[in-house]
């Protein structure tokens, strides 16, 4: 007889931070498999069918990395709030506001020069996004309001009021939905075929957000927050600032993502302007283990798992649907797994305690 | 008028059926502190599976098994990996609700027959849960909606007095309430907090699938991508309106049915909306954002207002500190 108990770490392990995603990565490949085998189609050339759909040629690559920018920039956004332990799952909303903001300048400011209207509309994203976050942060900071469920609730009401206004206040006046074209100067230029300026944009921000984090006295004060609240009230940190400030912070690049993305790739404020970019962007900050670098392979594989999905329609006939669910499985055993970074297994022989 | 309001009560009721059961589950879920966000796949893959259940079987009640089943099935891997492996909650729930959806609507275009190229969509089911009218009470104005009801909403009639004095009058019930409040205490005065746990998890999400195979079987009896169009997420909005109470619930599901199926008639009598459709769309999320914030805001001062359980998403371990 064995038994089984689960023991809190007393030292670091070095290795379980790569075996526990490798692990993890190749049971999630093999559940994928056995989904795959049970709807006939034969794994192999499923996985290689979907690897070909999102880095097969220059366009692919190019597509897969376009999705995979939103993705990083949310899943950044969320991160930094998260360093406190404060759950935004609202950056879906934020991100939705931040392309209402921008559509709002690019739109309706008609008397700005048009050299004025993408750098003032990008800051209008930034603002509404910020403000998105700001409303929970403040609640929350001042008043203990629990931010898991007031970020989730005001997503929809972000989603719903994008609704109401592509489909009725500032619809075009012909087409069934949508408002009309952005005017040129308010579309960011492309840099590399399907590949935006956004690009600049989320690279700076990884790199702007680790010297944050890691090297400044706010980010060590974020840190330790997380960390150890007592510990940080002691020393005199504010603990109601910095939720607020890593709100409006974490809100404002949500915007951004929302600005960035209808300006360069819809194009106008139209439906599917919620593309699920700030949810995903929770699970990558979570993957990414909260470090921004992480955050770009993180990315760029779920962006993959999406654009992937496409050729297994094409090539295998599978539903698209499958992309998803090819998703869900690479999380589920992570997440699992992610209990042997604390913690370890240890085996006991009956008889031998 | 008289009349208006009776049509408008019965399409309530119907749709807050499919609301009712889905947030009596998560009720249960979260009063032992466990916050489960995967409620959304979790309903979308009830509702597939008691529609492709039903439709390759012919048998209503299978279906309803199944939806069981999967609902069982999907929130024990919540339980599992928010419980043993002490997983975030919220990454775990939302994974749930991504893999569901996904599953779901896979699933979809797998199950169905091989003359519609296996596809589900746009199929009939032989036969619905329909309403059945108890003669003489079914004609008395307005309440009489309640009495023209499907088999399914019947059932909730005893569910819920039952699930509120399970939840408030019995030990059981203080069981859960301890274990979602003061974990550590509960675990001191002997109780199993992580069997606890994953009992109404599990019994949690076998409402959720129930609530989703309330709309394939009764509701809109077919199967389309997305059916549940985020019902799961009005839920969590519906358990924070209800406070955590199962009395309550059918008053959220009441007020949320009501507001969507006004949007409806109103549409359909033609009238020229004052409020556009999408503000109606988003009220139920807005007004459970205020009311979270107010209540929170208000039992500052006063206690016992609010009765959010104060471990709800946090792990638990004996062995730790």
């Amino acid at each position: 007889m064995m038994r089984f108990i689960i023991e809190k770490r007393t030292t670091k392990s070095k290795y379980s931070v790569f075996i526990v995603p490798l692990v993890s990565f190749a049971i999630s490949l093999l559940l994928g498999a056995i989904v795959l085998a049970a709807s006939k189609a034969n794994p192999f050339a499923a996985y290689k069918a979907m690897f070909e759909g999102s880095f097969g040629n220059i366009r692919r690559i190019q597509y897969t990395l376009r999705e995979a920018m939103p993705l990083l920039m949310c899943g950044l956004a969320v991160g930094i709030a998260f360093k406190l332990k404060f759950w935004n799952i609202g950056a879906e909303g934020q991100y939705v506001s931040g392309a209402i903001g921008f559509t709002w300048v690019v739109q309706f400011w008609t008397f700005l020069p048009p050299v004025l209207l993408l750098p003032v509309g990008l800051l209008m994203g930034i603002i509404a996004g910020g403000l998105w976050a700001g409303v929970p942060g403040t609640l929350k900071a001042q008043w203990g309001v629990d931010e898991t469920l007031t970020t989730l609730m005001l997503n929809y009401v972000a989603i719903g009021y994008a609704e109401y206004l592509y489909i009725d206040h500032w619809k075009a006046p012909f087409g069934n939905m949508g408002t009309p074209k952005f005017p040129d100067a308010a579309i960011l230029p492309s840099v590399w075929g399907r590949v935006h300026a956004g690009v600049f944009f989320a690279l700076a921000l990884v790199v702007i957000l680790w010297f944050i984090l890691y090297k400044t006295r706010w980010g060590f004060e974020l840190n330790m927050i997380g960390k150890n609240p007592k510990a940080a009230r002691y020393q005199g940190v504010s603990i109601k600032k910095n939720i607020i400030m890593a709100m409006l912070f974490s809100g404002a690049i949500a915007g951004l993502a929302g600005a960035i993305h209808t300006s360069a790739v819809a194009q106008k404020l139209t439906t599917g302007v919620n593309g699920n970019y700030g949810f995903t962007g929770i699970i990558i900050a979570w993957m990414g283990g909260l470090n921004p670098f992480g955050s770009i392979i993180v990315a760029i594989v779920m962006a993959a798992l999406s654009t992937g999905a496409g050729q297994l329609q094409i090539a295998l006939k599978l539903p698209e649907a499958m992309g998803a669910v090819l998703q869900g499985l690479v999380l589920l055993p992570l997440l699992a797994g992610s209990l042997f970074n604390e913690y370890h297994l240890r085996v006991i022989k009956k008889g031998a305690e | 008028m008289m009349d208006f309001i009776t049509k408008l009560l019965a399409a309530t009721i119907a749709m807050g059926t499919s609301l009712t059961y889905a947030t009596l589950g998560e009720i249960y879920t979260e009063k032992t502190g466990i916050l489960n966000l995967g409620m959304e796949g979790t309903m979308l893959m009830g509702a597939l599976t008691a529609f492709a259940t039903a439709y390759n079987t012919g048998s209503l009640f299978l279906g309803l098994a199944g939806a069981i089943v999967i609902g069982a099935i999907f929130s024990a891997i919540h339980a599992f990996l928010s419980i043993t492996m002490r997983a975030n909650q919220v990454v775990s729930g939302l994974s749930i609700t991504m893999f569901g959806t996904g599953l779901a609507n896979f699933l979809g275009q797998r199950l169905g027959p091989q003359t519609n190229n296996f596809n589900l969509v746009g199929m009939n089911l032989q036969s619905k849960f329909n309403n059945i009218a108890i003669p003489g009470l079914h004609k008395i104005p307005v309440i009489g909606a309640f009495f023209d009801v499907s088999l399914l909403t019947y059932a909730l009639y005893l569910i819920i007095p039952f699930a509120w004095f399970y939840m408030y009058k019995t030990k059981y019930g203080l069981a859960i309430r301890s274990v979602g409040e003061a974990p550590r205490t509960a675990s001191a005065m002997g109780l199993n907090v992580a069997r606890i746990r994953y009992l109404y998890t599990i019994i949690g999400g076998m409402f959720a699938g129930l609530g989703g195979a309330c709309l394939s079987l009764s509701f809109t009896p077919s199967w389309n991508d997305n059916m549940t169009g985020g019902k799961g997420w009005i839920v969590i909005a519906l358990v924070i309106f209800a406070t955590w109470n199962p009395g309550k619930a059918v008053l959220g599901t009441l007020v949320f049915g009501g507001i969507t199926s006004l949007q409806f008639s109103l549409q359909a009598a033609g009238f020229r909306m004052v409020i556009p459709s999408q503000f109606l769309g988003f009220s139920p999320y807005l007004i459970t954002f205020l009311t979270l914030s107010i209540l929170t805001i208000a039992n500052q001062k006063r206690k016992s207002l609010f009765s959010a359980p104060s471990a709800l998403g946090t792990s638990f371990a004996i062995d730790e500190k």
